[in-house]
């Protein structure tokens, strides 16, 4: 059983820059910053290294940081212009016993992290679900395409913190 | 009204009008497509299952819309089930009745607000006869919703259908 300090460190040495930040805020456990274009390595380090096991991928979600900048556009909708979308990495080893939280962080206007079912199969559809709720592109997914929404939905990403609804979809009214 | 009122007393032979005939015939076995959407539907299978016993009205469900005559909408309509929900209904044969069970297939329920994937209410893709308000409704309250649309049927004229 490791914490989440001797973990970081673990990874620091092994993976240097793409390791960017442990943050631990009491009473909310702590989690390690990573590299979105890295987390498919690190992920799979996690799982086979004999120390941590990371065997088990209980969750993974997306989050709108909404840190950008609100702009409102000609027709005085507001819109987020800039900061990030994040991806969210509740990891379990269950022989080990412990737990560990990893965020990667993407811009809103290119989000892409590579996939982790590499590493976990059960990725495939949570990934699947970020994708369709907030947008964020999951480089090498092997079938990435919208899991909730109807696949011709067009109005964009509902979970993000400026969509906006349509007033139609195939010809039913969609506001009350 | 009734359809033995006019017993003749050597038996055998009843006299009615063909429109309390038929209207007597629809409304005492509705088949209901065998189709759920959601927690309402929990609840209509314990109206179906022994303590409540559908079957007494002649409500069995029937697993084709094709030899459905009603198709009890049990649950939240998302916009990706609305187009699914409409097709249904298209497939059942005439006469075919709908009854809305519950707030979110009445009007969007929970969803009426932020509920960006919901329909907010089945009756903008086809047309309700009976509304069953409750969140969900007991099974009470959906044998009530049966006994209004028996009612309705049983005033239909063979001209014009009213339900």
């Amino acid at each position: 059983m490791k914490t989440a300090e001797e973990i970081f460190n673990l990874l620091k040495a092994k993976f240097g820059d793409s390791i960017i930040e442990l943050k631990s805020n009491k009473p909310i456990d702590s989690f390690i910053l990573v590299d979105p274009l890295e987390v498919d390595k690190i992920c799979l380090f996690l799982r086979e290294e004999k120390d941590l096991q990371f065997d088990s991928l209980m969750n993974l979600s997306g989050v709108d940081d909404a840190n950008g900048e609100k702009v409102k556009d000609e027709k005085g909708l507001e819109t987020i212009q800039g900061g990030t979308l994040s991806v969210y990495y509740h990891l379990e080893s269950t022989s080990l016993k412990h737990k560990l939280t990893l965020k990667a962080s993407t811009s809103r206007e290119k989000p892409e992290v590579v996939t982790v079912t590499e590493s976990w199969k059960c990725a495939d559809w949570h990934e699947r679900e970020a994708y369709d709720m907030y947008g964020i592109i999951f480089i090498n997914h092997p079938d990435l395409r919208r899991i909730l929404m109807p696949y011709d939905w067009e109005f964009g990403y509902p979970l993000r913190k400026d969509y906006k609804n349509p007033e139609f979809y195939q010809g039913m009214k969609v506001p009350y | 009204m009734g359809l033995l009122d006019q017993e003749f007393t050597e038996g055998n032979i009843v006299i009615a009008k063909t429109e309390d005939l038929f209207n007597w015939a629809r409304l005492s076995s509705l088949w209901q497509v065998g189709f759920g959407l959601a927690c309402c539907a929990i609840e209509m299978m314990a109206t179906s299952a022994s303590h409540y016993d559908f079957d007494r009205f002649g409500v069995i469900p029937r697993p084709s819309p094709r030899q459905s005559d009603v198709i009890i909408i049990s649950g939240t309509v998302t916009l990706k089930m609305a187009i699914r929900v409409k097709r249904l209904y298209e497939q059942m044969p005439d006469p075919k009745y709908v009854i809305s069970m519950g707030s979110c297939a009445n009007c969007g329920g929970p969803y009426w607000e932020h509920g960006y994937h919901v329909l907010k209410g089945v009756d903008r893709v086809i047309p309700v006869d009976v509304y069953v308000p409750g969140c969900p409704p007991r099974p009470e309250a959906l044998l009530e919703g049966l006994l209004k649309l028996q009612e309705k049927i049983r005033n239909e004229s063979i001209v014009k259908k009213s339900a």
